[in-house]
């Protein structure tokens, strides 16, 4: 069998503040195989994009580092590279060529002063050493391909000149250009219309079906988690707290936190059900903690209906709850 | 009945030009019509350029409307000289959606909360003070939040602080703009019992708006959908949810990510884009991306209107897809 296309284990992201090293992120184990879409979940904070950008090392440069723990891509000559320590040099060549990349501000990743058409050629001229007319031609197919309407013409009009979802669209064409074995998807549809997301959500299955990629889908939505996703790992302060197969996780979620989540997203319907009974919402009590004063034990323990004294004591170790599901939790057999 | 708390009558705003800038009228809505009852929650759902922050501002008279009636408790505010004006918002309050912008980072919580008493005039500092601190009480923060500043809390305390801002002057209206977009999850639902909780127990009238059609559920007595700035339907929460009957609100519903990973199939996805609110379709505003329309859409405006006994208005002119 062919190596995963991403295979992350033990990794600690740490970021340096008032002269202190507080980890954004630690102990995170996580495999995409190809053709496989997984999505990171979790609140503000938890370090789901933490995670993401730790692949591509763009941990912002003088306060965050990977501290331990390795990440290893599938490129697509077949070679299986590790990421973390490669010097800046080797990570440029990675970065847009093998794995591709897709923010939630589809704005603020794409340049005003270059038209869509030119911005989509540059990767494939830089890392693929196409010639100016090769990439031209290259950037309209991939614009099509993505959706676009009319792409001869939309290529050279500029970010402004589309909408929304365009946009949207054309950094996916972008972030394609160079056929990655890995796309990085980070909130790509928060920031749009939930018409314009049921389109783009559709797009990104429909070309991993084409090109069979593996997909990081990096999102607070677990609406969205459910329509896209194969596989799911949710992540508290830092940790991933549970993980599995969507079908498993979201039928039957192993891990408190998961089990709050999930009550506490409004489901059509279901309110007027309670408000009739006069029931208030589901909620999960108190806040997400600060990553600098993490409680000691595990981290959910102070919102948790479920602590014991025992989850005071140490952070729980990942259960296998199936052969498939894991749970950070002491009392997984309970839920 | 009693006569309506809140009547909107063919409000009409259109961003025209100025010096600075060039292009079109933006027709940000067009004859819109709604009434509140007192003490009803009523939910504006809609998509990016819908127009519903631009009721929500015009309500208060914030923004001024092109034209069209607003008349709050009797009074028509889009009459009401500056002085009048003032006066008359204090009873008319706004939450905004974003927790860390709409709070002022060198002012301490005391200071927010009491503003709106400074400029009103009203009480001495002791008892101003004794407001605040029962609205702190009122969306359960701490006391001590007084002397403390903005960013000392998290998202959601930073939103109750918003929420608490409207209560001191003790609002009869509220105008509550996206209160829980910009929260977690876990956190909406704790925002968005606290709101309901409040708006029963002081009888709040209450404007609410979102993009969220699942967010407004549990919250609203009626809902209006909004498309490029019109009515497309008006309904009691519990019908709209249970029978929808206008193509698009069927579609945002369609839209909404299903929890069920086994229920994503057989969702309806709109095709194209929000058309421009500077260029929008003749007719129907919504039929360049309507699944059911028919040439006849092109020519009129459909009228809002009422289509079965439980109180459901539509914009649409087919009776025969329902």
């Amino acid at each position: 069998m062919d190596a995963p296309i991403l295979s992350i284990s033990g990794l600690r992201a740490v970021f340096r503040i008032a002269g202190r090293d507080i980890a954004a992120v630690q102990d995170v184990d996580l495999v995409i195989g190809s053709g496989e879409t997984v999505a990171l979940v979790g609140e503000s904070g938890s370090g789901k994009s933490v995670t993401s950008l730790s692949i591509i090392g763009l941990l912002p440069k003088k306060i965050g580092r990977i501290a331990e723990g390795s990440i290893a891509l599938r490129r697509r000559d077949g070679t299986v590279t590790e990421l973390t320590g490669l010097d800046p040099e080797s990570l440029r060549k990675v970065r847009g060529n093998d794995i591709g990349m897709v923010f939630q501000e589809p704005m603020t990743s794409l340049n005003p002063v270059y038209s869509i058409g030119e911005q989509i050629a540059e990767p494939i001229r830089i890392h693929l050493g196409r010639s100016h007319r090769d990439a031209a031609t290259d950037a309209v197919r991939l614009l099509a391909q993505v959706g676009i309407p009319d792409p001869d013409r939309r290529a050279r009009q500029y970010p402004h000149e589309l909408s929304g979802g365009m946009r949207q669209r054309a950094t996916i064409a972008m972030a394609l250009s160079c056929d990655p074995t890995l796309l990085i998807a980070d909130e790509p549809t928060t920031a749009l219309d939930v018409t314009i997301q049921a389109q783009i959500l559709d797009l990104l299955a429909a070309l991993q079906a084409q090109r069979g990629m593996g997909i990081l889908f990096v999102t607070h939505n677990l609406g969205v988690v459910a329509e896209i996703a194969n596989r799911v790992a949710v992540m508290y302060a830092g940790r991933i707290v549970e993980s599995g197969p969507v079908s498993e996780v979201f039928t039957r979620p192993r891990h408190p936190y998961t089990a709050g989540l999930m009550r506490s997203v409004p489901r059509l319907g279901q309110a007027t059900t309670l408000k009739a009974a006069g029931t208030p919402l589901p909620t999960i009590a108190g806040n997400v903690p600060s990553l600098a004063l993490l409680p000691k034990g595990c981290s959910f323990a102070p919102r948790c209906v479920l602590a014991v004294d025992a989850c005071r004591t140490a952070v729980p170790p990942l259960f296998a709850a199936t052969s498939t599901q894991q749970s950070r939790c002491l009392r997984w057999e309970d839920l | 009945m009693d006569a309506p708390f809140l009547t909107v009558r063919n409000l009409t705003k259109h961003f025209a030009p100025t010096a600075f800038s060039r292009g079109p009228v933006v027709r940000a809505l067009d004859d819109i019509s709604f009434d509140i009852a007192r003490g009803q929650v009523v939910g504006l759902v809609g998509e990016s350029g819908s127009g519903k922050t631009t009721i929500g501002r015009s309500v208060l008279r914030l923004i001024e409307p092109t034209s069209g009636e607003i008349r709050f408790d009797g009074v028509d505010i889009t009459k009401l000289s500056a002085g009048p004006l003032v006066r008359q918002r204090r009873k008319m309050q706004y939450i905004f959606q974003d927790p860390f912008a709409s709070l002022s980072p060198r002012m301490t919580i005391g200071q927010i909360l009491t503003e709106g008493l400074d400029i009103q005039g009203i009480g001495s500092r002791r008892e101003r003070r004794a407001k605040a601190e029962r609205a702190l009480a009122a969306v359960e923060l701490p006391v001590d939040a007084y002397d403390r500043y903005a960013h000392e809390f998290s998202g959601g305390q930073r939103q109750r602080i918003g929420i608490a801002r409207a209560l001191t002057l003790e609002p009869e209206f509220i105008v509550a703009d996206e209160p829980v977009s910009a929260l977690d999850v876990s956190i909406q639902a704790q925002i968005i019992n606290l709101l309901r909780d409040l708006q029963v127990r002081l009888g709040l009238t209450m404007l609410f708006i979102s993009h969220d059609l699942a967010v407004v559920e549990y919250i609203c007595d009626t809902v209006i959908v909004l498309y490029l700035g019109r009515i497309m339907e008006v309904a009691p929460a519990a019908a709209l949810y249970a029978r929808p009957q206008h193509p698009y609100t069927r579609a945002l519903l369609s839209a909404i990510p299903s929890l069920d990973p086994l229920a994503r199939q057989g969702r309806q996805v709109l095709k194209g884009d929000i058309p421009s609110p500077a260029n929008p379709p003749t007719g129907c505003v919504f039929r360049t991306r309507c699944p059911v329309a028919l040439d006849a859409c092109a020519g009129i405006v459909p009228p809002l209107r009422a289509t079965t006994s439980d109180g459901h208005l539509k914009a649409c002119i087919r009776d025969d897809i329902a």
